[in-house]
């Protein structure tokens, strides 16, 4: 018996209607699949298309931008849900962290109405009964002296102090899905870690699923089971987290990796991704890494590359095999003349 | 000249264009008065009395046989020097006052915001009125009183404006160079302003001829017998009696010339025309916009 | 909140006295000397001049003139009419409720048409929206005096719906009296109100608090009301105050054209009639009522946005 998958997007794609009458593609055929439980990290940098794909998945895009493809959520058609449908999606189906809590929390109202209001006007509940379930997850997500949180206004709070506040709005509503939107970028570095893992944990208890959207390619592999890897709008690698340290194979995963300070490497300087990241209507015919990958040649830039298996993972670059032979061969030989 | 004027008519739209031309216009008719008027403003034939529009009186005449148009077109002398002298006087007393309250900051600037806030407190169209129980109805004392009025509602601006100016980089860069506070200010914060100063003056002119036509309506700027837009709207007796042309014409006169100004005004100081909220939706909001904060 | 409030109180007393100290010197300043009033054409003897002076307490000193007027004006003695010997507290007080009521039958139209032009323009883009700008650029460029011809020529001289000057008996006479002087003031501020209205609230359809309310699957009207609607407020409020000030201004002119026996034609009237004590007491009425407006608006926004509580309240 195979188990429905939580969240299946297959050729997703947004457009993005110009002044001029044009479009622009942000996302070009996305093809995922999240079971139930499971988290799923979504890396990439700024236009990779990555958020995109969250308001995608919410419908939340902006008038100006159009999806194509299908979402399907627990089986049903996000895109076709009428509007007391897609209420009863958002109100238990899926959960949204936003990257900016300041800004996506009301400010003229206090933190209890904010914890409350889907409570009170989804689920019917009194406001003392919604308060005092608002008070427990706030103390679940390591707020002291929740109560009177609880009437404060979000400007007298920090922003961590926010972000947690949000984190437990979502777990309120208890969804089958939390889409985390860089739900860290805006904090502090220090506090970054302390929110993922509170979040991580609440997650895993409640059997929550999560799409977990980040620049921050090792705070994916930490809390997620597979990580996609995006670049202008596609994926182009995606595999197990434990996997990926060892056997990434795309040469701009490779570059992620590399151009991260890790404690425990040798290499003696970081390696940095030469030139810009680009858009998905910013990229040529061909690969739209080519321009910056080591390894491309002519026909890098004219055929597109397709998603094949590889190594247990998926990898969209044409040469994937010869650069990994090259790899293996340079690891073989220089554990010969060792 | 006709790139020159092109030009302009892109940056202003087609609205700001029409008010522009209407404008000029109204302009030229109250220049050249004389020229245009095909009669005596205030010579009436009784046996025209609340004629209908004729080919000799293309808009008709009132209930003495004054020919409206004539009294139009002289009217505007009236209606516009008001309002003229008005924003005149307030520049020339708010703008320096502005421009060294921004400079200058601390308590100047503490005590001519104060000084402007309590001014603006009170509403134009009052003061003018104290200043006609004063010295007596007539335009002088009522464009003393508007002028007084109208100088916080732009000096409030050009202050706004100029501060902003005044703590960036430029100006320090300039005052490094050796140069005084006159010349930094003159030459360079009010010309890089000046859009916005024009852009308010046009329209402080269309709320000072709404509130010298106001005055001149109840009696108390403008005196009856001369031709003046404010003056015959208050013609009561053409208006009791069923004859409206003579009262709604002067009317929507004045409308037409406040809208002109007021649209004109906003396209100057860089408003954006209505509808601009939905195109800019539309097009220019980042594709990504978590992805844009997160590349900082 | 409390500290905020005896702030606006503080400066609205200050303002008051400040406009009050204005008005009674300027009039004491005016050419010619308040007694001619008194004597119109005639030329009086120098005795009679005296005493009439004596009378007026126009010989004593300034300050003191200002002081006596001041502790009047506190307990309520607004002084005597120069012209009709009355005292200026009961010609007033006739006008006045006349002129509250038609600003607030004036208030009124402009909320309700103004608020529904402004959201209607905000939540329909498109045809609707650019219909309602339209109109309400225009709108905000008619004065009262000139919509209140228009509106006596159309309805109370072609159709003869209202009446195109003076009020009726009892409270009905009254309003149906007051109809188009409302009407008149009411086209501008409608036109402004409307305006604030759907830019404040287009703002707040932007904000990102909003696509989280949605986001959580709180319905449509749920979140126009309680995150929409409730945060454009602010701009909404400060506007309303300001309108309120504005329509005690505009009587001024409303009432002279309709011959409603309000405070502004009383104004208009004494002002015409060099009858100084009434004069100086409805101006300050006038300022007040604009200064009250004023601080009242700067209250309730505070009220609507915690954050204005916040940095009111601490410095």
């Amino acid at each position: 018996m195979s188990t429905e998958p939580l969240l299946e997007l297959s050729s997703l794609t947004v457009d993005f209607a110009t002044e001029d009458g044009g479009s622009r593609t942000l996302l070009a055929g996305l093809d995922l699949t999240l079971a139930p439980g499971e988290a799923l990290g979504l890396v990439g940098e700024s236009g990779s298309g990555k958020s995109m794909t969250v308001r995608a998945i919410t419908r939340l895009l902006p008038p100006a931008a159009t999806a194509r493809g299908a979402i399907r959520f627990e089986g049903r058609d996000v895109a076709s849900m009428d509007a007391a449908a897609l209420r009863a999606y958002r109100d238990g189906g899926v959960g949204l962290i936003f990257q900016d809590p300041r800004a996506h929390i009301n400010p003229t109202k206090r933190i209890g109405a904010f914890l409350t209001e889907a409570l009170r006007h989804n689920r019917g509940l009194g406001r003392g009964e919604a308060l005092a379930r608002a008070e427990a997850v706030l103390a679940e997500v390591g707020i002291d002296d929740p109560a009177r949180r609880l009437r404060q206004y979000p400007q007298e709070v920090s922003g961590g102090m926010l972000q947690r506040v949000m984190i437990a709005s979502v777990l309120l509503a208890e969804p089958r899905l939390i889409l985390a939107d860089e739900p860290t970028t805006a904090l502090d570095v220090t506090i970054q870690r302390e929110v993922v893992a509170i979040l991580d944990r609440l997650r895993r208890e409640r059997g929550m699923g999560m799409v977990f959207i980040t620049h921050d390619l090792d705070l994916a592999l930490a809390v997620c089971g597979q990580v996609a890897v995006m670049y202008a709008g596609r994926i182009v690698e995606l595999r197990s987290a434990e996997s990926l340290h060892e056997r990434a194979a795309h040469p701009y995963t490779r570059g992620l990796l590399g151009s991260r300070p890790a404690i425990d490497a040798r290499a003696p300087r970081l390696t940095a991704i030469p030139g810009r990241p680009v858009s998905a209507f910013e990229a040529g015919p061909g690969c739209a890494f080519a321009p910056r990958c080591a390894f491309a040649t002519r026909a890098c830039e004219s055929e597109p590359p397709q998603l094949v298996p590889f190594e247990g993972g998926l990898v969209r670059c044409a040469r994937v095999e010869e650069i990994h032979a090259e790899r293996t061969d340079k690891r073989t030989s220089k554990e010969a003349t060792a | 000249m006709r790139t020159t004027l092109r030009k302009a008519a892109r940056t202003l739209g087609r609205s700001g264009t029409a008010s522009a031309v209407l404008l000029l216009v109204v302009v030229a008719a109250a220049l050249a008065a004389p020229l245009l008027a095909p009669h005596d403003p205030n010579q009436g034939n009784l046996l025209d009395a609340y004629g209908g529009p004729s080919g000799a009186h293309l808009l008709g005449s009132d209930g003495i046989g004054r020919d409206i148009l004539s009294r139009l077109v002289f009217g505007a002398r009236t209606s516009l020097l008001g309002p003229a002298l008005v924003v005149g006087i307030s520049l020339l007393v708010g703008v320096p006052l502005a421009l060294a309250a921004s400079w200058y900051g601390g308590w100047v600037d503490a005590v001519v915001a104060r000084v402007f806030d309590l001014v603006y407190a009170l509403p134009g169209l009052l003061l003018a009125v104290l200043t006609v129980a004063l010295f007596g109805p007539g335009l002088t004392p009522a464009v003393a009183a508007l002028s007084v009025a109208y100088v916080p509602f732009l000096a409030r601006i050009v202050r706004a404006a100029a501060r902003q100016q005044r703590v960036s980089p430029y100006v320090d860069a300039l005052a490094v160079q050796g140069f005084g506070m006159l010349r930094i200010t003159g030459r360079h914060i009010l010309r890089n302003i000046a859009p916005v100063v024009v852009g308010q003056a046009a329209i402080a002119f269309g709320y000072a001829l709404l509130d010298l036509a106001s005055l001149s309506y109840l009696g108390l700027a403008v005196q009856a017998p001369t031709p003046d837009w404010g003056v015959m709207v208050s013609d009561s007796d053409a208006l009791l009696k069923g004859y409206w042309l003579p009262v709604a014409a002067p009317g929507v006169l004045i409308v037409l010339t406040v809208l002109a100004l007021t649209v004109l005004g906003a396209r100057i100081s860089g408003d954006k025309p209505p509808g601009y909220l939905k195109r800019r939706r539309r097009s220019a909001a980042p594709p990504d916009r978590t992805a844009v904060g997160a590349a900082a | 909140m409390g500290r905020l409030l005896v702030r606006r109180l503080g400066g609205l007393a200050t303002t008051l006295l400040l406009s009050s100290l204005v008005i009674f010197g300027s009039l004491y300043l005016a050419p010619g000397s308040p007694e001619n009033v008194l004597f119109g054409n005639r030329m009086p003897t120098a005795a009679a001049r005296a005493a009439a002076r004596h009378r007026l307490h126009l010989d004593q000193p300034l300050p003191v003139r200002y002081w006596d007027w001041l502790t009047g004006v506190l307990h309520g003695d607004l002084g005597t009419s120069m012209v009709t010997g009355q005292p200026v507290a009961d010609r007033i007080g006739a006008g006045l409720s006349t002129t509250v009521l038609l600003v607030a039958m004036t208030m009124v139209l402009v909320v309700v048409v103004g608020l529904a032009m402004g959201l209607a323009a905000a939540l329909l883009p498109g045809r609707v929206d650019a219909a309602v700008s339209t109109l309400t650029s225009v709108s905000v460029t008619v004065p009262p005096f000139v919509a209140s011809t228009l509106l006596i020529s159309v309805f109370a001289v072609r159709m003869g719906w209202f009446p195109a000057s003076g009020l009726g008996e009892g409270l009905g006479g009254r309003i149906d009296g007051l109809v188009l002087p409302a009407c008149a003031m009411a086209v501008l501020s409608c036109g402004f109100l409307g305006r604030v209205t759907r830019n404040a609230v287009r703002e707040q359809l932007e904000r990102e608090h909003v696509q989280t309310a949605l986001v959580r699957g709180l319905p449509r009207l749920v979140v126009l009301r309680t995150h929409v609607l409730r945060n454009a407020l602010a701009p909404i409020v400060t506007a309303v105050g300001l309108l309120t000030a504005g329509t005690f201004a505009s009587t001024l002119v409303v009432e002279s054209a309709f011959a409603v026996p309000g405070i502004g034609q009383l104004t208009i009237q004494s002002v015409a009639q060099k009858d100084f004590p009434v004069v100086q007491a409805v101006a300050l009425l006038l300022v007040g009522a604009f200064v009250v407006c004023n601080a009242a608006s700067d209250l309730v926004q505070a009220v609507v946005d915690p954050r204005l509580r916040e940095t009111g309240s601490t410095s």
